[in-house]
């Protein structure tokens, strides 16, 4: 128990420091900065109660948006897709009911994975992009920026997790 | 009551899901509009810290380039000093002190983060009220238009740039007194859009742009950048497009302007708008 309680504060720290300090500032092309804190999401321990996941997820946004001046953009897309995890992972494994407590993202398919990993991230980005904006004159600016900064997020996040999870 | 709670109970995940969205929601429209000052931002102590602390790393690698900025505004400044010589030179027996009225004060202040590539952009500096700092500043460097100064903490301010939906800055032309709003259609950093100019003036491709002087927060005759193309249809001018002397994306040290007039300026227009 004290072992996901630190992990999980560890991955916090350390998932925003990266965002922050790393990923804002990677401009590829030009404009792309990818959005890899939300591998939060991916890997926080799936519990039947969801309200503390709702709000660290919340505290996690929020921070990001403090340290890049953005209101409550990623604070908002966050809790959205914090908030649906479940219902689009039973979705994505058509299982009713499963082990909550010993469900590990690796043990999944690999097709699986990167499915519910895309599906997340983009209606993350889109969420993002559009209160951004915030207006329907850039619809195509908010989808193509959503789809190729989607791209690289999962990517990074795939590569992530590839690397720093324990396959059991 | 019993009903209540357990329809509490029930949708207890579904009702903090929508109380976290609402709050959220409402620091993004408060980020949107101009006029709010915002909980959200990085003028907060800690994070402006550790910007601080950040950036005393990454400055060391860009001395050399602030060196070259600092020199070439150097000559800049001694070019244009040489010019107002020869216009006082004959009357300087005469002190005359209404001549050295100040109305603009500078202070030097340092960016530690800059973002350039949302639609939204905002950087944060490392001075705040202590150094005299208020909302509303200008900021601007050697090559051109920052900024305006928008939240402020005691240590730290962020500053509203110009590649922002809410900026919205007088800017003319150095040739003519006609007069134009600088905007940012969220393209290109170094490229900026000018909006209402009127027909009667006449553009050229490399013609410089000036702020305006009708605003309170700037002075007039801060470089802004060059007219790279636009497009003349409709006996209207549309997309005037602005190539900036600045480069957006290596914004170091800034200057922040303080109107000395500014309380004098405003209460002379509330007063009209009174009547």
């Amino acid at each position: 128990m004290n072992n996901i309680i630190l992990t999980n504060s560890f991955r916090f720290i350390a998932l925003l420091l990266l965002q922050v300090f790393v990923f804002n500032h990677i401009h590829l092309f030009g404009y792309i900065n990818p959005l890899v804190y939300i591998a939060w999401v991916f890997l926080f321990p799936i519990r039947k109660n969801i309200n503390p996941f709702l709000i660290l997820s919340f505290l996690l946004g929020l921070s990001v948006d403090f340290f890049s001046d953005s209101g409550g953009i990623n604070a908002a897309a966050i809790v959205f897709i914090a908030f649906i995890r479940l219902p689009i992972l039973k979705a994505i494994l058509r299982k009713s009911d499963f082990d909550y407590l010993l469900f590990n993202l690796r043990t999944v398919a690999f097709s699986k994975a990167v499915l519910f990993i895309s599906i997340l991230t983009i209606i993350h980005h889109f969420i993002v992009f559009s209160l951004s904006y915030f207006s329907f004159e850039d619809f195509m600016v908010i989808i193509s920026n959503t789809l190729i900064t989607s791209i690289f997020s999962v990517l990074i996040i795939l590569l992530g997790i590839a690397l720093f999870t324990k396959k059991k | 009551m019993q009903q209540i709670i357990y329809f509490l109970k029930k949708f207890r995940f579904f009702l903090l899901f929508l109380l976290l969205e609402i709050v959220a929601i409402y620091f993004t429209i408060q980020h949107h509009s101009y006029h709010k000052s915002k909980f959200v931002s990085s003028a907060n102590s800690i994070t402006g810290g550790v910007y601080k602390k950040t950036a005393a790393i990454s400055d060391f690698f860009h001395l050399k380039t602030e060196n070259a900025l600092l020199n070439e505004e150097n000559t800049r400044l001694k070019n244009l000093l040489e010019k107002k010589e020869i216009k006082y030179s004959h009357n300087f027996s005469v002190m005359d002190s209404s001549n050295y009225t100040e109305k603009y004060e500078y202070i030097a202040a340092k960016t530690i983060k800059n973002d350039f590539t949302k639609r939204n952009n905002f950087l944060t500096l490392n001075k705040g009220t202590k150094q005299g700092l208020a909302t509303d500043m200008g900021v601007i460097n050697g090559k051109g238009v920052i900024g305006v100064v928008k939240n402020i903490s005691s240590n730290y301010a962020t500053v509203l740039s110009i590649l922002n939906k809410n900026s919205k800055i007088n800017v003319s032309l150095k040739n003519s007194d006609h007069f134009g709003t600088l905007i940012w259609d969220g393209v290109d950093y170094n490229v900026l859009q000018i909006s209402d100019i009127p027909r009667q003036a006449q553009l050229k491709i490399g013609d410089t742009i000036l702020t305006g002087g009708k605003s309170v927060i700037f002075p007039e005759g801060i470089l802004v950048g060059t007219i790279k193309d636009f497009k003349f249809e409709n006996n209207q001018y549309q997309e005037i497009n602005v190539q900036l002397f600045n480069d957006m994306s290596a914004i170091g040290h800034v200057q922040v302007i303080k109107n000395l007039e500014k309380e004098e300026l405003i209460k002379l227009e509330q007063t009209l708008i009174n009547e």
